[in-house]
């Protein structure tokens, strides 16, 4: 199975979102947000472009990879910095690393927050925690069942929130 | 904000960049002023006058996911251009494919949309019953009638409770609407006003539904208290039960008793009773401020308009075929 970044993501943020995304009901359509995703990825670091490469590798997207100094760059808009970024961003430097780059580094940047973070790839350290999440990730995607809605704050600003929450609460 | 667009003259749709253009023609061929449509502004078409279109302008509202339902000079619903499905998703389309093939399984749900429809028809009657009228009648037997849908074992026998619901609850329409008789619920054609009235709500509520449907991953042929196939999107029928009620017949017994609609509004032919134009615009108007309008979800905690409300029942049937909780139809609560 090939996992993609956006399943590391939801991995790191709720297990239902994952296993709703995999198995295709996606509600990005009815959210702005992907589309503010998009223009700041398009127009924020334009002038990079052209040094920097898109990389397509394993199922996985690299918006921009500096050959070079072997970084990965993504850009988030969001206006937090998440444990998810980091992860998905780990992942990048897995697949490249299993695809023979060796020694690349990553760099997260935060526009909105005019912040960024760089994250190192220790094959030794990083490859077994990675390898045990494919395990679980994979092992969840097979149920029949789908992981049951988390309850937490996080939801409110979820694009699944009307998907997950909506019931008919008092009984004619 | 994205609105739905009707288009009662004849004319042509072209597209002009990234915009629709809509050309009016005459009867003599003689072309009027262009209106601009920005795509970005467009939630979907009504067609009711002759209409001219190309592939081009196809594709562009294909990619762009834009539906366009046509309607023939009766104002009959004829059919609807429906872009491809882009949020296809096997897992829904199997559990939903499942939950129809299994009796076991399709009757309950059949069973709650029905039951979510009686109980709107109800708080509709008893809501004017309040106001002096007398409707004891109807509603007693629409009560009666709604206690013996757990003992409905097929879907024919659901249909036929559903039809004694119907002509009980359309009785009722002649106590509550002033100055109009119904006289029953005539469809193809109507009768008169109210009947008139009913069928152009009911295809505007059909084609909502049909929308809302077209943006989750349910499949609108596949239904559960109407046969599939009675007509192409069965579901979009399903869903419309549950808000006709709510949605289609509290407007018509506003429009006629409030007068926004009147007689000179009408038009007759041989034994048929239509909207006439002025109507038709002065209805979907008022329809799409009712869609557009907001009420407080319980469990969302949240406002939501009432075409929002139709996409939630989409997402409580999709969790109910994927066994992600029981569907509980929607009952209007205020
Ligand atoms: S709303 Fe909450 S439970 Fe549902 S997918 Fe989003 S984060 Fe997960």
């Amino acid at each position: 199975m090939q996992v993609t970044a956006t399943i590391i993501a939801y991995f790191h943020t709720c297990l239902r979102k994952m296993y709703l995304h995999h198995h295709g009901i996606r509600m990005e359509h009815t959210s702005d947000v992907v589309y503010e995703g998009k223009l700041i990825g398009e127009s924020t670091y334009e002038d990079r472009a052209a040094k920097n490469t898109q990389l397509e590798l394993d199922g996985i997207k690299i918006d921009y990879y500096d050959a070079k100094t072997k970084t990965v760059h993504e850009t988030k808009k969001s206006d937090k910095m998440e444990h998810a970024h980091e992860a998905q961003v780990l992942y990048y430097l897995y697949v490249l690393q299993r695809n023979g780059i060796e020694g690349a580094s990553g760099i997260i940047e935060y526009p909105t927050l005019r912040q960024r973070k760089h994250i190192d790839f220790d094959p030794e350290r990083d490859v077994p925690i990675i390898e045990g999440w494919l395990q679980e990730i994979e092992q969840i995607l097979e149920q029949e069942q789908c992981p049951p809605v988390i309850n937490k704050s996080i939801c409110k600003s979820c694009s699944y929130y009307d998907y997950c929450y909506v019931a008919e609460e008092i009984e004619n | 904000m994205k609105k739905p667009y009707y288009l009662f003259n004849p004319g042509r749709l072209s597209r002009k960049d990234n915009t629709l253009k809509f050309t009016p023609v005459d009867e003599a061929g003689n072309e009027g002023q262009p209106r601009h449509l920005p795509i970005e502004s467009v939630e979907e078409l009504y067609v009711f006058g002759a209409l001219d279109v190309n592939s081009a302008v196809l594709n562009f509202l294909g990619q762009e996911s834009i539906c366009v339902h046509f309607f023939n000079y009766y104002e009959h619903y004829t059919g609807s251009f429906m872009p491809r499905d882009y949020l296809l998703a096997g897992k829904v389309q199997i559990a939903q494919t499942r939950a129809y093939t299994e009796a076991k399984r399709r009757m309950p749900i059949a069973r709650s949309l029905l039951d979510g429809a009686a109980a709107n028809m109800l708080r509709v009657l008893r809501y004017y019953g309040y106001r002096e009228r007398d409707l004891g009648l109807p509603i007693a037997a629409i009560e009666d009638l709604r206690q013996r849908l757990p003992d409905a074992k097929t879907s024919s026998e659901l249909m036929g409770i559903e039809g004694n619901i119907r002509q009980n609850y359309y009785q009722a329409f002649d106590e509550i609407i002033l100055d109009y008789d119904m006289g029953g619920r005539s469809k193809r054609p109507p009768k008169n006003e109210v009947n008139a009235m009913i069928s152009y709500g009911n295809m505007l509520c059909y084609t909502q539904c049909l929308k809302q449907i077209y943006h989750t991953q349910l499949n609108p042929t596949i239904s559960f208290l109407h046969e599939p196939g009675y007509r192409r999107y069965s579901l979009a029928l399903d869903l419309a039960e549950i808000f006709k009620p709510v949605l289609v017949d509290r407007l018509v017994f506003s429009l006629l008793n409030k007068k926004i609609i009147q007689a000179n509004d009408f038009r007759w032919e041989l034994n048929k009773c239509l909207l006439k134009e002025s109507g038709a615009r002065n209805f979907a108007k008022y329809w799409d401020e009712r869609m557009n309008e907001t009420i407080q979800h319980r469990s969302l905690n949240k406002k939501v308009s009432y075409k929002h409300l139709i996409r939630l029942e989409c997402y409580k049937l999709t969790k109910h075929v994927l066994n992600d909780g029981e569907y509980k139809p929607f009952k209007m609560w205020w």
